[in-house]
Parts: structure tokens; C-alpha cells; sequence
């Protein structure tokens, strides 16, 4: 039998249904590993007796007959969601010694669905980041390395990268993520792994830090698209805490996954081939295209004229929704203060907001309050904002022609820890072919593809129309079904 | 519409003021605009929050119904626009009484837009004139914590009680041009939210406070450089800060000065205004629609059950007295000018069963009540007596039972005693008699015992009559019916 | 547009963050930079067009006017830097 640690979601529930193996070896199997792994830095806080308890209850259920989707799963938590007893500080000092009072919509359903938690995963600091290099508790290293045998430590990608690193590494079966504008997407891509981001309001940002509002959702990553279906129908779910939370049913996405794409249309947008796109992305995105077909979809180009202007827009939208967001870390009722000696309430503020925030938070807050400050109101968010508007009357126009459409998950395969961090520009092109889905809150998973020359994982990103998270899983299986992605990372930790 | 004529005297000839003002009404409801915590007032400190007032990570916004359906029927009651498509903004500054470090409000797409009220410069006076404000907008919008300053050295306390409670700002136009328009136009506002019901008014608690907007032209000249100041919690200080702040303004420009376009706050003890600091820089608010939020959309069916439960409004209310009841415009308007008298006097009305007693109902209401409560240093709704009990005093008047000087004498023993005034009558003896032959009696006896003066009158001294009158109520302790006196003295003497 | 150092500290002290004069000058190009990518939005025709409202079509739903929070003091100043008496202290604040 394979080791525990290598199993997945369905693989664990299965086993532990079928008496294979108790939830509480499975538990103690992954809490023993994340425990010899701290070189990765992937967990901030581990948590075994969450996970144990959990795993006891679903040994408990078993017995019963009362086991629940994710009874006996140890999952990771990404550090975003707030966990009632447990510090949470979205990677950032100025939350430093805070532990919630409250749990969060998506882990509370998570539990409530039978899972247990082995702790919380690092991540970029306040979600801000493509490479995991902003946390102010250092950064995730992926366990990938590149096969030109040197040692580089390489970007799990961010911002979920204690997530993307922590299931690659297989210290997890599969962990909560964000993404706001990739930040699920593209670190699945950088280390072969799966993971959806849904509709924007499947999952409630109840408890979740946010960091912008209007972009932010939580899904689901995981080894495969079923252990994505499986834990995202967990996460997902109406709640009236959240006035942007969506009314509707959630669907057993699970249940009805297919790999067939027999009857669909699937969508290549050609704004996204861009300029200096690496030859080894250009050509798995053509293996992706040969493989849709092969699961019986129909292929057509179409045009998203409004792509390039993207990212622009998004870098207006997402820093203006966090100055705003971020405002509330002020030292008065939580986390960080500092108080130099004879300082009046301001200066406390920013004193602390100073020492509590790290270099690209402050870089984005500057923009954020830049951009809504007096006179550029106009010029900047709003055109922004109508700019968005277009944007996703460029997805309405394609879904007259099309039901999905597939792209690369990222411009490159993921790049060495430090590569990128002196220009902020740089990093940010980084999320061009997922901000998009972002601003038009469209369902949009990555799954593994193949790897580049350097035995690094290359992802494939499938955009659905909103609420067909269905569409999105099965056009992901059809491509898992083809692609065998066996990969994994050589333990050197 | 009349032109005020209120001019401040400066050195270089007559200054005209402009005042706008912008009422803050805390909205009446159980619970926070964005939170289920409670908003009853004098709480502990921090017991009225929950983890959304606190503004906790990741703790969400959702709008409570009743608070909206508030703000849309002042609206209505002041026949304004209502904006059936709305939104949240986030007004952004840093305080220590706003924890989100942003109010939620609404700036670029308010719920209630352009409407007006008509005020009367003295109520009480049927000729005073009558001027239209118009409304610029009502929106809804989170209050502050509060900050205590008091209670240590160097440290101030933070209560987020208030956090979250849900206000109207209910701006006016700067069409007030004296400090009697604006005192008269907060006491107006003030009824009208009283009557919907979406305001307790109580400006000592906080509930309902203005920001005046206060600039100073010669007559005839552009708008002056306005001042704002904040938090103004009574009608008699609304007036005071327009009294000082013009003349200070006034002063400042005849001494060669600028006004200087800011924040001050008003300091009642030493009745002057002065620039508050801690607002300085807090000019860049930083707007934007709230991506917490999605816009408020309201359909026909809400806009329909807001319009059906408004009630009688005071302007209209104070028409129907004048015309179907017969009041005068005085007695009109005292009775409609708050909610609580208005209800009070229909009461009264409804149990005195007959809409012919409207007139003596109101008179008694006015004078005999009113100066009572008075007296007593009570509001109407704690009056000792009743609606009930008042209209069985004022039958008891219409059916000869009591003369006007014996229901005085009941109504002093209600006060006193709760009872009803039947029961007075019964227990006291107070009824009046119309027995004639006992009357007879007792006008025999007066005029014998006053012969003399029998003679006088028949002489042609006929102003006797009255001390007749006098000595024949005196004999029978008060309780005569004076109507019946007055026949019989005549017929005896004639 | 070009963000000067005076401009990076306004917009620093609107943000509440302290920064020293050599935080600002290594700031100021980074900003510009940015802002100079972003300013291309300028160039998109966006007349007769509405600003984004809701991602997803979805409608703002009210709650009912029940007090259902509250009296809960203790988790609302768990986390506190400072609490007396049942208040968040801060620096004395001059009004």
C-alpha cells in the first residue's frame, strides 16, 4: 500500500468507510510530516489536535455509519480564514498575536463536513503577492527544484503558496486557498496540483481577511479535480452573513463529474498568446487544445479584446478596495501597536500601520489611497470599473460562441525566490492570464499539464461561465485523463 | 415665500447669513444598520457591540430592512424623491471612535433625494410667515463609537456602543437666513420624524444633532466661505452657534481677515465656536462605492407598504383641526406641533365621543392640562390624567354635572389622586345642583339679608347683580348651576 | 503623471504610515512606475459605459430588525493592546 501521506481526499474517505486504515493514522501520518518539514516554512501554525480530534470523530462516525464528504481529512488551512482559538494573521506582523474569537463561513462548513485541520498555511502577507516572498514570517520554499541540479530554491507561487508547496509536498492531502486575482490559479500551476476558484460568491468571505472585496473568493486545492469537487462542495454554500453570498443550491459537483466534453465548445482566446510567451507554455497549450478534443469538444478561437487592459484595471480596483480594507489595522482593538514614547493616536497609527505592514502591503495601500484620493476618483477607479465592465462583456460576447475556454495557468513556469522581487512590475505580469476570470468573478481552475525543460510543472487554466463549476471540473478531469501528470517533487527536505 | 430680514451690524454696513444644515437622526430600530447588536441608549460600555462593530478581520456588512424602510418614509413625509436604485459608499479617515477606519454612508447615489419642508417662524403666531427649505438628500449612513476623555490622564476610552448605529443625514439646502429659520426648521424636522416614527428626536441622547453650515455675504452678493460646526445637540444651540459664528465671521473679514473653510465645534459654556483639530487633514475622504455591498434596489411593493403606514403628518393634521374641527389656527397649531399632543388630543376627542366638544376638548387640553404638566414639570405622555378621565371631566362640564370653577376644582383632585372625576364628584359633593327650589331658597335669604342693596339695584344700580350672583354661589359653596342662579336672581328682583 | 516626494508622503500620511524621507525617495519611482503602466486605461473608450456594480448578478438582501448580537464583550476586547474597564484605551485624543 502506498504510504498515507500520498493519498488524497476520496482516497482517505474511501479507506477509512471501507476500514482500510483508522482517520487517526491517516491524522498522525500527516501531522508527523508536516512536523519534519519546517525547511518548506509552509505552516505558520500546526495544529494536531484539531487534526486528531477530527479524525476521531470520523473513526467515531464510521462506527455509526455517520460519516460526513470529508470525515477523516486533514486538510490545511491558508491563514487568511479566521480559525476560532487559533492565530490568524494573514502572514503579516501588524496581526501578530491575534486569535479570533469566531470561526470562519468556509472553515466552520469545512468542519462541519467532517475535516480536520493540521494547521495554518503561510501565504503571501494580506494575500499580496504572486511568489510567497511577502510574508512577514519568510518565505515558502516549493519542494520543486529545477533538474539543472542546482539548489535554487524556487516560488510555490502566491499567494496561497504555503497551500500549493504544503499539498505538493504531500503534508496535506489539500488545503483551503484565495484568490483574488490568481492566487489559487497560479500557485497550483508552479507546483502540479489542482485548484478552483469558483464563482465569485459560492463561498462566503464570512471570517475571511480580506483584501479585495470585490475580487476575493476562497476554493479549493487539492492533489486531483475530484478532491477539488469534493472539498469545494464542502467550502461552498449560502450564507446571509455575507451580502454578497449567492442564494443558489450547491451543486454535487463530485458526483456528477465527466470527463466527456462530448457536445461542448471550448474557447481559445487569442489575446492570450502574448508577446515573449516561452515556447514550451505556447506548445502544452496546444497539447491542451488536441486534448479537449480528444474528450469530444469542439474548439474555436475567440476574442477578448479587452484583455491587456486587464491587469492595469485590476492593479486599480484591487489596491483601491485594500487601502480601504487594511484601514481597520490601526492598533486600537487587535494585533500590533506601537506607541512611541509621547505619541498622540496618530502617530500610534502610524507607527504601528509602519512596523506592522511589510514593503508590498505598503506599496499597494499607497496606490490604493493614491488612486481614490482626492480629483483622481474619476481617472482611475471608475474608468477602472468600466473598464471591468467590459472585460466581462468580453467573456458574455465569447459565451455566445463557447462554454469554456482554456488557457496557461501563468506566462512561466514558477521562477527562483528573489528572481523577481526588484521589480514589482515584473511580479505583477505574473497574473495576466488569471486576472481576467478574476474581474468577471468566473468560475477558473489550473490543472497540471506537464513539465518544462527544467522538470518544473506547467498548468492549464479552464474558465467557465458563472455558476458552471461543473463545466470548469469536467474540462479539468478530461485533461487530467489525458495528461497523466505523475510528477512529483524528490523529497530533499 | 417671505425674506427674512435678520442682518448682523458690521462695521462696513449689514451682513446677511446663510445657514445650511445637516441633521444626523439616529434611525429608530432594535437593531444596527449593519449588525444584529441592539441601539438601546446608557448600555455598559462595549456590551451593544458585535464583532462586525469592531470591525474584525473579516467580518461583513448586511443592512437591516427596518433601517431602510425608515429613512424611505421620511423621505416620503418629506415628499422627496425616492431613489428606488441606491448605494454604500465607504468614507474613509482614521479615528479611533471608527474602527473599520471608514463609515459606511452614501454619497454618490443616496436613497431619498431633492424634497422640502415648510416652516413657521413662530408656531404660535397665525399670521408669523412660512418658508420652504428644500432637502438636498436624506442617506443612510453608520455612527461612530465614542471616545471618552475624561476618565484617565493620558489615555482616552474607546465605546463602540454607537458603532454602527444607523443615522439619516438629511441635508438642507442653504436656504435658512436666520438663527429663528434655523431653529425654526430643526424644531419642524424634528416633528415630522416624530410623527413617521423614525426618530425618538431626543437631541440630549444624541438621537438627533446638526452640523451647521454657517457664511456670511452682503445682501444681494455670492455665497461667503462657509464653516461647519459639528455635533450642534439642541434647537437653542443650533440658533447660538448661527448668532456667534456670523458675528465672529463678520469680525473677521471687517478686520481684514478670511474665513477660513473648516471644522469647529461649539463650546455651550462659553458659548463660542472654535477650529476643531483633530479634524485638520481629515478633508480627503477617499469615496468609493463599497465592495462589501451591492447597490440597494427597492421594489414597488416596499415604496407601497412605506407610503400606506405613513401617518397624518403635522402639516396636514393642523388644516384638518382649523377646518373640519373648528379650531383656531393658534389651537391648531400647538396641538399638531408634536406627535405625543396630537395623539393625545384625538384621544381625548375619541372618548368624548362627540365631535361638537373639539373646541372645549382643545381649550381644556391647552390651558387647564398643559398648565398643569407644567407645573409639574411632566410630558404629556406621563400626564397624571388620562384621555378617558379628561373627556369624563369635560362631559361632566357639558351636562351641567360641574360649572367651570367646580371642574377646576375636580381636576386639581385628579392630578392629586389618579381617580376618575365621577368618583370625585360622588365622594366630595362637588355636583352642582339645579334644584330650583333650593336655589329659591338661598335667593331669598341673600336678598333679605341685603335689602339695602335690593333697593339700590331696583334704583338703577343694576352692576349689583353680580354681587347677587356672588352671594347666592357663595351660600351654596359653589355648587349652584350658575345658569339656573342667574334666572331665578332675575326673576326674583324683577 | 509623476508622483513627487512630497506627494508619496501626503499620500503616506492619508494612509496613516509612517515613512521616513529614504523610504519615500525609494518609493516614489516604484509608484511611478505603476501608476504609469496603470495610466493606459486612459486610452480605453469607455463612454456610455457603467462602472462595474456586482460581478454576478445578485441583489442586495436586508436582514430583519431582530437584535441578534451583542453581550459580548469579552471577544470583542480579547485581542485588545489595551483595555480598561471594559473600554479600548488610546492615547489621550485633543478635540
Amino acid at each position: 500500500m502506498a504510504e498515507l501521506t500520498d493519498l488524497g481526499i476520496a482516497a482517505i474517505r474511501d479507506g477509512v468507510r471501507d476500514g482500510e486504515f483508522s482517520a487517526r493514522e491517516v491524522a498522525q501520518a500527516f501531522i508527523d510530516r508536516v512536523a519534519a518539514a519546517k525547511a518548506l516554512n509552509a505552516f505558520l501554525v500546526e495544529t494536531p489536535d484539531h487534526a486528531l480530534k477530527a479524525a476521531d470523530a470520523a473513526d467515531a462516525a464510521r462506527a455509526s455509519g455517520d460519516l460526513k464528504p470529508m470525515s477523516g481529512v486533514p486538510i490545511g488551512m491558508k491563514d487568511l480564514f479566521c480559525t476560532e482559538g487559533v492565530p490568524t494573521t494573514a502572514a503579516s506582523g501588524i496581526l501578530a498575536g491575534f486569535t479570533p474569537t469566531y470561526e470562519s463561513t468556509v472553515s466552520a462548513n469545512l468542519w462541519a463536513a467532517g475535516a480536520g485541520m493540521l494547521g495554518k498555511l503561510n501565504l503571501d502577507q494580506f494575500a499580496m503577492g504572486s511568489s510567497n516572498e511577502t510574508s512577514a514570517f519568510g518565505n515558502v520554499i516549493s519542494p520543486w527544484r529545477r533538474n539543472d541540479g542546482g539548489n535554487a530554491a524556487l516560488a510555490p507561487g502566491g499567494s496561497s503558496g504555503g497551500s500549493s508547496s504544503a499539498i505538493s509536498a504531500r503534508l496535506c492531502p489539500a488545503a483551503t486557498g484565495t484568490d483574488t486575482g490568481g492566487s489559487i490559479r497560479q500557485p497550483a500551476a508552479f507546483v502540479g496540483i489542482s485548484g478552483i476558484k469558483p464563482t465569485y460568491g459560492r463561498c462566503s468571505r464570512w471570517g475571511v481577511v480580506a483584501f479585495a472585496s470585490s475580487l476575493d473568493q476562497a476554493g479549493a486545492m487539492a492533489h486531483d479535480v475530484t478532491d477539488c469537487a469534493i472539498m469545494l462542495g464542502a467550502m461552498a454554500g449560502f450564507d446571509p452573513k455575507d451580502s454578497t453570498s449567492l442564494d443558489l443550491p450547491v451543486p454535487d459537483w463530485a458526483g456528477s463529474l465527466s470527463g466527456s466534453l462530448k457536445g461542448k465548445t471550448v474557447g481559445i482566446p487569442k489575446e492570450y498568446r502574448v508577446d515573449g510567451m516561452p515556447a514550451e507554455i505556447e506548445m502544452l497549450w496546444e497539447q491542451g487544445i488536441a486534448w479537449l478534443k480528444d474528450a469530444g469538444a469542439e474548439v474555436v478561437e475567440v476574442s477578448l479584446p479587452h484583455t491587456r487592459y486587464a491587469l492595469p484595471a485590476y492593479y486599480i480596483i484591487a489596491p483601491a478596495e485594500a487601502s480601504s480594507n487594511l484601514a481597520r489595522y490601526d492598533g486600537v482593538r487587535y494585533g500590533l501597536r506601537d506607541l512611541p514614547d509621547g505619541a498622540g493616536l496618530q502617530d500610534m497609527y502610524a507607527a504601528t500601520r509602519a512596523a506592522g505592514f511589510g514593503p508590498e502591503v505598503k506599496r499597494r495601500i499607497m496606490i490604493g489611497t493614491y488612486v481614490l484620493s482626492a480629483g483622481f476618483y474619476d481617472a482611475y477607479y471608475n474608468q477602472a470599473q468600466k473598464v471591468r465592465a467590459l472585460i466581462a462583456r468580453d467573456f458574455e460576447a465569447a459565451w455566445e460562441r463557447c462554454d469554456l475556454l482554456l488557457t496557461p495557468t501563468a506566462p512561466s513556469a514558477a521562477f527562483a525566490l528573489g528572481e523577481k522581487q526588484a521589480d514589482p512590475l515584473a511580479m505583477y505580469l505574473n497574473d495576466v492570464f488569471t486576472v481576467p476570470a478574476s474581474l468577471a468573478g468566473l468560475p477558473a481552475m489550473s490543472v497540471p499539464g506537464g513539465l518544462d525543460a527544467q522538470g518544473l510543472p506547467l498548468g492549464l487554466q479552464i474558465i467557465g461561465k458563472p455558476l458552471d463549476e461543473q463545466g470548469v471540473l469536467d474540462a479539468g478531469l478530461a485533461i487530467e485523463q489525458r495528461a497523466g501528470f505523475s510528477a512529483r517533487p524528490e523529497q530533499w527536505w | 415665500m417671505t425674506e427674512s430680514t435678520y442682518r448682523i451690524q458690521g462695521a462696513t454696513g449689514e451682513w446677511e447669513v446663510v445657514i445650511g444644515l445637516e441633521v444626523h437622526a439616529q434611525v429608530t430600530s432594535q437593531a444596527k444598520l449593519f449588525s444584529g447588536a441592539a441601539t438601546a441608549f446608557g448600555a455598559e460600555p462595549n456590551t451593544q457591540v458585535s464583532l462586525i462593530d469592531a470591525a474584525m478581520p473579516g467580518m461583513l456588512p448586511v443592512p437591516n430592512k427596518e433601517c431602510i424602510r425608515q429613512a424611505v418614509r421620511t423621505g416620503m413625509a418629506i415628499e422627496a424623491q425616492i431613489n428606488k436604485w441606491s448605494r454604500f459608499d465607504r468614507k474613509n479617515y482614521f479615528y479611533a471612535d471608527l474602527p473599520q477606519g471608514y463609515q459606511i454612508s452614501q454619497l454618490y447615489h443616496p436613497l431619498v433625494g431633492e424634497g422640502a419642508i415648510e416652516v413657521t417662524l413662530d408656531e404660535k403666531d397665525p399670521d408669523s410667515p412660512t418658508k420652504r427649505i428644500g432637502i438636498e438628500r436624506i442617506h443612510v449612513e453608520q455612527d461612530a463609537g465614542k471616545l471618552m476623555h475624561d476618565q484617565h490622564p493620558t489615555r482616552s476610552y474607546v465605546d463602540l456602543n454607537r458603532s454602527g448605529v444607523a443615522l439619516m443625514e438629511i441635508v438642507s439646502r442653504p436656504d435658512m437666513r436666520s438663527p429663528a429659520e434655523a431653529g425654526a426648521y430643526v424644531k419642524k424636522l424634528r416633528s415630522i420624524l416624530r410623527y413617521v416614527g423614525s426618530c425618538d428626536g431626543n437631541m440630549e441622547e444624541g438621537s438627533m444633532r446638526a452640523d451647521v453650515n454657517v457664511s456670511v455675504r452682503k445682501p444681494g452678493e455670492p455665497f461667503g466661505t462657509r464653516t461647519e460646526t459639528k455635533n450642534v445637540n439642541s434647537v437653542r444651540f443650533v440658533m447660538a452657534v448661527v448668532e456667534i459664528e456670523a458675528r465672529r465671521q463678520v469680525d473677521v473679514i471687517e478686520d481684514g481677515g478670511k474665513v477660513v473653510q473648516e471644522t469647529r465645534l461649539y463650546d455651550p459654556d462659553r458659548n463660542e465656536t472654535r477650529s476643531m483639530r483633530s479634524k485638520e487633514d481629515a478633508h480627503d475622504y477617499r469615496y468609493f462605492p463599497d465592495p462589501d455591498l451591492l447597490p440597494l434596489e427597492l421594489d414597488d411593493a416596499f415604496l407601497e407598504e412605506c407610503r400606506a403606514s405613513l401617518p397624518e403628518l403635522p402639516d396636514a393634521k393642523r388644516k384638518r383641526y382649523e377646518g373640519e374641527l373648528g379650531l383656531t389656527a393658534y389651537a391648531a397649531a400647538v396641538l399638531t406641533a408634536e406627535a405625543e399632543t396630537a395623539r393625545w388630543y384625538e384621544a381625548l376627542l375619541d372618548a368624548c365621543g362627540d365631535a361638537g366638544m373639539a373646541k372645549a376638548a382643545s381649550n381644556w387640553l391647552i390651558s387647564d392640562l398643559f398648565g398643569a404638566l407644567n407645573r409639574l414639570g411632566k410630558d404629556i405622555d406621563d400626564s397624571p390624567v388620562s384621555p378617558r378621565q379628561g373627556a369624563e371631566l369635560l362631559k361632566l362640564v357639558a351636562d351641567g354635572t360641574l360649572s367651570g370653577s367646580l371642574a377646576k376644582q375636580v381636576f386639581e383632585i385628579m392630578l392629586e389622586t389618579g381617580d376618575d372625576p365621577a368618583k370625585i364628584v360622588e365622594e366630595k359633593g362637588l355636583k352642582q345642583t339645579s334644584d330650583t327650589g333650593a336655589i329659591e331658597e338661598v335667593i331669598a335669604k341673600v336678598l333679605a339679608d341685603n335689602a339695602d342693596k335690593v333697593e339700590q339695584y331696583k334704583g338703577g344700580k343694576e352692576a349689583l347683580f353680580g354681587f347677587f350672583v356672588g352671594q347666592t354661589m357663595k351660600a351654596m359653596a359653589g355648587k349652584a348651576n350658575p345658569q339656573v342662579v342667574n334666572e331665578l336672581l332675575r326673576k326674583a328682583l324683577s | 503623471m509623476s508622483v513627487d516626494i512630497p506627494t508619496v508622503k501626503k499620500i503616506a500620511s492619508l494612509a496613516r504610515i509612517a515613512m521616513t524621507d529614504q523610504e519615500a525617495e525609494a518609493l516614489a519611482p516604484e509608484l511611478n512606475n505603476i501608476l504609469g503602466w496603470i495610466e493606459q486605461l486612459g486610452e480605453v473608450d469607455t463612454a456610455n459605459v457603467e462602472p462595474m456594480t456586482a460581478v454576478i448578478p445578485n441583489h442586495l438582501r436586508l436582514r430583519e430588525d431582530i437584535v441578534t448580537d451583542g453581550n459580548v464583550r469579552d471577544r470583542v476586547l480579547a485581542n485588545a493592546p489595551q483595555a480598561e474597564h471594559g473600554f479600548f484605551a488610546v492615547p489621550k485624543v485633543i478635540e
